[in-house]
């Protein structure tokens, strides 16, 4: 389940952020490693929810700062 | 007054991309008007449109993967996409590269458009109205703002000068031009990007103006013939989309740099008609005006013009208007000749100014007028002038005036002169 949910995070984090897939590992920090701004995370984030069907609260959303943290809030509350 | 040339010229238009690709299609007579694709239109009055051509650029059409990467692109909206694009071929052309921080400092940016993010707007209502406001992008607004074509193509190069827009409707180009050369002039810089972009041939804009009685409705079924300033057929304007822009540089700068010098800007007017949101006077004050004040400040008589690119829209009432004043105004000046650019490319709103001051500019370099097409049988008001009918005519022009109008009642002329 959760290599599951790691793959479709990273495959929409190539997308979105358009980097290389071998610099999206769990622990990138989508603004410090992979050049993400602030709108970006919002963008990101509403992304995921779109995958995955789910709604990630604003004050959750602020916390989700690296793939692993995305990876475990979904595989959490999905 | 500092004086200022230009150095580098770009374009994106219903005749392809890039300015010798376009140029070489508008001397040959070609029209980039087509029956609108890419959108439902059967319940439009108007079906036709200029659309920019997507493809190779080594096939003179537009690849938007070498303007701006696959990422950035929801990020903006079309108008913004065109705009960064004639940017980089005017850049690129020009070759101007800030060698230092100071630099930077004196290179700014002005592009402006008519509308701005259209589609942009258009399509975030319908998500806010279907899937409320938690769908709406964060990019939403930043794709849609006019003034973000200037700020993108100062974030992607590092102009730290002037950064500006202009909206004045169908003059945004030209007045975009003109105050830019004045920023220059008055030595807030040394180097200005400038131009317009507009990206409204969509569902909205095409009914929109639909709705105010402005675009052709008659040639549904000829669009290439849809556009035909003067003649006695015409039925309204046909729209069209892309961007112009140039780079404008103080003489002795662009001198020292040994840049390229297409020609000066040498004259630019500006009025308004104080009359009505969408129609001109019938005497065409406003235009004659700012084709005077843009000779005045040239220092030059209207004998000494040669060529002028007109508004000419393919309106009943605009065309004919703008021919009284020219007329009034260049009356004796037997080496006058005058065509409409939009008759092939149709109107591209805010960006139509900046790519018309191209077309004069290339008029000027090249020693030829580009046609009016579907000037078949002109209105028995516009005779006496040669509005250079059909083909392209192999004249020597010195001088060049542009002029542009635009709703609200916003006029603006430039003149261009040859730099020998």
């Amino acid at each position: 389940m959760s290599n599951d949910v790691a793959d479709r995070v990273k495959k929409i984090v190539v997308e979105h952020l358009g980097v290389e897939e071998s610099k999206v590992v769990n622990s990138a920090s989508f603004i410090d490693d992979l050049g993400a701004d602030s709108l970006d995370t919002v963008e990101l984030v509403m992304a995921f929810e779109e995958e995955f069907g789910c709604e990630i609260p604003d004050d959750a959303a602020e916390k989700i700062v690296t793939v692993q943290n995305a990876v475990d809030f979904i595989s959490e509350n999905v | 007054m500092r004086r200022v040339v230009i150095t580098g010229l770009g374009m994106v238009s219903p005749l392809g991309s890039g300015v010798d690709h376009i140029w070489s299609r508008l001397i040959n007579g070609e029209s980039g008007i087509n029956k609108i694709e890419g959108f439902e239109i059967s319940d439009l009055p108007s079906q036709i449109a200029g659309q920019v051509p997507a493809g190779e650029t080594s096939e003179g059409l537009f690849n938007v993967e070498e303007f701006v990467p696959a990422k950035d692109r929801r990020k903006l909206d079309p108008f913004i996409v065109f705009g960064m694009a004639a940017a980089q071929q005017a850049i690129e052309d020009s070759g101007w590269e800030p060698p230092n921080e100071e630099s930077q400092f004196r290179t700014g940016v002005m592009i402006g458009s008519g509308i701005g993010g259209l589609q942009a707007i258009a399509n975030g209502a319908l998500i806010l109205e279907e899937k409320g406001p938690r769908k709406l992008s964060p990019f939403f607004i930043p794709s849609a703002l006019i003034n973000l074509v200037s700020g993108q193509v100062s974030i992607k190069y590092g102009y730290k000068g002037p950064n500006h827009a202009v909206v004045t409707a169908c003059s945004t180009g030209a007045h975009a031009i003109g105050d830019a050369a004045r920023l220059i002039m008055l030595d807030d810089a040394d180097v200005m990007i400038a131009g317009g972009a507009e990206a409204a041939v969509c569902r909205l804009g095409i009914a929109g103006f639909c709705a105010s009685r402005a675009l052709s409705s008659g040639y549904n079924d000829a669009p290439e013939k849809g556009s035909r300033p003067w003649d006695q057929g015409r039925d309204g304007f046909v729209m069209g989309e892309g961007a112009g822009a140039v780079v404008l540089e103080e003489l002795e700068h662009a001198k020292a740099r040994g840049a390229t010098i297409y020609g000066e800007v040498v004259g630019y007017g500006l009025s308004g008609d104080a009359y009505h949101i969408t129609a001109p006077p019938s005497d065409g004050n406003g235009g004659f005006r700012a084709m005077s004040a843009a000779l005045k400040r040239a220092g030059i008589s209207a004998s000494d013009v040669n060529y002028i690119n007109a508004h000419g829209t393919s309106t009943p009432l605009g065309d004919e208007i703008e021919f009284g004043a020219v007329k009034r105004l260049f009356g004796g000046n037997d080496n006058l000749c005058m065509s409409s650019t939009k008759s092939a490319i149709g109107h591209l709103l805010g960006a139509a100014g900046a790519v018309e001051a191209i077309f004069s500019i290339k008029a000027i370099q090249e020693g030829v007028v580009p046609p009016t097409l579907n000037l078949e049988n002109p209105s028995e008001e516009c005779r006496g002038i040669n509005l250079v009918p059909l083909e392209a005519q192999e004249r020597k022009i010195d001088i060049a005036l542009s002029n542009s109008f635009g709703f609200g009642g916003t006029n603006a002329s430039l003149v261009l002169k040859a730099f020998r």
